[in-house]
C-alpha cells in the first residue's frame, strides 16, 4: 500500500495555504535499471483537494514531477477546523487519501 | 529565432565570467529557492515513518526503541538528543554518533543482528524505501531541529574521539595521496558547482554537519551522516569504513565539535 | 450514451466550458466526475510544447505580464527544480507547467475553484536546459508566460 502524505493546512491571515508532501517513485517510463531494463513508468496523473467538503483543486499531472512529489496551494474562505482531505491516484490504479485540519 | 539570440546571449555571459564568479552567482541563485525548498521537505516522509518505529515494538525481543533506548538523554527521550551526539555511552562503553547508538540499541535493546542491519544500511539512488535505520537517524535527527550543537567535548573520551577524528582528516592515502583536508581543509575550494567546506573552521564545520541526514535531489534518497562519510571515503579511493564504525564516529566527533555553539536546523534537502 | 462516449464528449469539449457544464447540468455527469477520471492523454503525451498546448485546448495562448512564472535562473538539481505560478488575471480557473525540451512537454495542470487561489507551487523534472511555460486559463482564454531555467551538470552529494 501506498505510504501516507504529510499535509499541513495553516491559516495566514483570511489565507488558507497548503503544503503537500507525497510518497511516489514518480518513475517516468525512461529510466533504465542496473541491468539495463527500462523500469516502466509510475507516476501519479490525479490529484484532488477538498476543504470543507467541497472541491477546491482538481489536478493532473505527468511524469516529469519530481520523486517524491511536494505542491503548494492557498485558498480563501477556509477557516481553522475545516477538513482537508488530499487524495492522488497513480497510473497503476494505486491511490491514496489523507485527511489533515486546517490550523 | 529569439529564443536562440537569448541562449547565445546567456552563454556569452556564462564564459566571460571567471569560474569563481560564476559558483558565486550560481549559489546566491540557489540561495533563492533554498528556503522554499527546506520548507517543505520530502525529509518529513521519512521523519514520519522513523517515528513510527521508534514507538513499534520490534525485533527478536519485542520491545520499542521509545522504551527501551537511551540515547544519552533518557530512555526513549529523543529531544535534544542528536546535537548532543557523539557522546560517550557506559552500557557501551564507547562513544557513539547518532546513528550508531540507534544500531547498538536496535542490537542489543531490540534483538536485531548488526550483520542485517549492516547488509543494506543507506538507501540506494531510486530505491522506493529507505532502511529503517535510516528512517529512525531522520526522526531523531528531527527532534532537535533549531537546537543548538552541544556535543560534550569537556568529557575525556569524547575528547578523544574528536582528537583522532582531527588526526584521521589529515591523514594522507590512497592512489590519489588524498586527505580529507586535501578538500575540506581550506577556505575557497569547489568541486563543479559545489563550494566544498573548510571543516577545521567553525561555519565550514556547521556545513559538514549542517543538514545531515539529508533529502538527496539526486535519486530522490534520504541520506545520513554514515552514508556522507562513507561515500567520502570512495571519493578519495579509500576502502570504505565498515558501517558504523568507530573511525567515521570520530569524524563526526571532529566535525560536530568544530560545530559547537552553532544551531541545527533539523534533516536537510541536499543537492 | 455509452460512458466511453461521454468522455470522449468530454475531452473534445476541454476547451469548451460550455459543453462541460451542459453535461453537468443535464446531469449526465457530477462536477468531481468531469476531471478525475480523465487523464488528458493527449496532452500530456504530447512530445513537444505546441501539441500540449493544443491538447490542452491552449494554441492560441497570448502572452500576459499578469502570469507570474517563478523558475531558477540555473537549477541546483534538473530532478527536482521548484516552480511557483501565480496569476493574476481575473476568473482564472487552471493553471499548467510546461517544459519544451522534455520528453513529454506537459508537467501538470490544475483546475481551481470554491476560493482557491489561482496559484500553485510545485517541483519538476528537467531534464537539460529549457524554456518553462505557465499557462493559464480566464474565462475561455488562454494566456501563457515563459522563463528559461539551466541545468547544470552534478557535483559532490552536498
Amino acid at each position: 500500500m501506498a505510504d501516507p502524505m504529510k499535509i499541513r493546512a495553516q491559516m495566514k491571515g483570511d489565507v488558507a495555504e497548503i503544503r503537500i508532501l507525497m510518497s511516489h517513485a514518480m518513475e517516468t517510463g525512461q529510466r533504465k535499471d542496473a541491468a539495463g531494463n527500462t523500469v516502466p513508468a509510475h507516476f501519479i496523473q490525479s490529484i484532488t483537494i477538498d476543504v470543507g467538503g467541497k472541491r477546491v483543486v482538481d489536478g493532473q499531472t505527468g511524469t516529469a514531477i519530481s520523486r517524491n512529489p511536494v505542491f503548494g496551494f492557498k485558498m480563501k474562505g477556509a477557516k481553522a477546523g475545516d477538513k482537508v482531505v488530499v487524495n492522488w491516484v497513480d497510473n497503476k490504479g494505486d491511490k491514496r487519501t489523507d485527511e489533515a485540519t486546517v490550523a | 529565432m529569439k529564443r536562440s539570440i537569448v541562449m547565445a546571449t546567456a552563454l556569452t555571459v556564462t564564459w566571460s565570467l571567471p569560474a569563481a564568479a560564476q559558483t558565486k552567482d550560481a549559489n546566491a541563485e540557489f540561495e533563492k529557492f533554498r528556503a522554499e525548498m527546506e520548507e517543505s521537505n520530502p525529509a518529513e516522509l521519512f521523519e514520519l515513518k522513523g517515528e513510527e518505529l521508534w514507538k513499534a515494538k520490534r525485533g527478536p525481543k519485542n520491545v520499542s526503541l521509545a522504551e527501551s533506548c537511551d540515547l544519552g538523554q533518557g530512555i526513549g527521550k529523543v529531544e535534544g538528543a542528536w546535537v548532543k551526539m557523539p557522546r560517550y555511552f557506559a552500557d557501551a562503553d564507547a562513544v557513539m554518533d547518532g546513528e550508531r547508538r540507534i544500531v547498538w540499541c536496535m542490537t542489543e535493546k531490540q534483538g536485531f543482528k548488526f550483520a542485517d542491519i549492516a547488509k543494506k544500511p543507506f538507501q540506494g539512488a531510486n530505491d522506493n524505501n529507505a532502511p529503517d535505520i535510516t528512517n529512525l537517524v531522520t526522526y531523531v535527527a528531527s527532534a532537535s531541529k533549531n537546537m543548538k550543537f552541544d556535543m560534550p567535548l569537556h568529557d575525556d573520551k569524547v575528547r578523544d574521539a574528536y582528537e583522532t577524528g582531527k588526526a584521521m582528516a589529515a591523514y594522507r592515502a590512497g592512489p590519489y595521496d588524498f586527505s580529507c583536508n586535501t578538500c575540506h581543509g581550506a577556505d575557497g575550494k569547489r568541486i563543479r558547482m559545489q563550494n566544498l567546506p573548510n571543516l577545521s573552521s567553525p561555519e565550514g564545520a556547521l556545513r559538514g554537519v549542517q543538514g545531515w541526514p539529508g533529502y538527496r535531489m539526486t535519486g530522490g534518497v534520504m541520506l545520513t551522516s554514515q552514508w556522507r562519510m562513507n561515500d567520502c571515503f570512495r571519493q578519495q579511493r579509500f576502502p570504505e569504513p565498515k558501517y558504523a564504525s568507530q573511525a567515521v564516529t570520530n569524524l563526526i566527533a571532529y566535525m560536530t565539535g568544530n560545530a559547537n555553539g552553532q544551531m541545527y536546523k533539523g534533516p536537510g534537502i541536499k543537492r | 450514451m455509452e460512458m466511453n462516449q461521454t468522455r470522449r464528449i468530454v475531452l473534445r469539449g476541454a476547451g469548451s466550458i460550455g459543453a462541460l457544464s451542459a453535461l453537468i447540468m443535464a446531469g449526465v455527469l457530477k462536477p468531481t466526475a468531469a476531471y478525475a477520471a480523465d487523464w488528458n492523454k493527449a496532452a500530456f503525451e504530447a512530445k513537444d510544447t505546441p501539441a500540449a498546448l493544443k491538447g490542452l485546448g491552449a494554441a492560441s495562448a497570448a502572452e500576459s505580464k499578469d502570469l507570474v512564472l517563478k523558475v531558477p535562473d540555473i537549477a541546483e538539481n534538473g530532478a527536482v527544480v521548484p516552480v511557483d505560478v501565480i496569476s493574476n488575471i481575473p476568473n482564472t480557473t487552471s493553471i499548467a507547467i510546461l517544459v519544451d525540451k522534455n520528453p513529454t512537454a506537459l508537467s501538470a495542470q490544475f483546475s481551481f475553484a470554491n476560493g482557491a487561489l489561482p496559484e500553485v507551487s510545485a517541483r519538476i523534472k528537467m531534464g537539460q536546459t529549457s524554456l518553462v511555460k505557465a499557462v493559464a486559463k480566464a474565462g475561455d482564454k488562454f494566456y501563457i508566460a515563459q522563463k528559461e531555467c539551466k541545468v547544470t551538470v552534478g557535483g559532490c552529494g552536498g
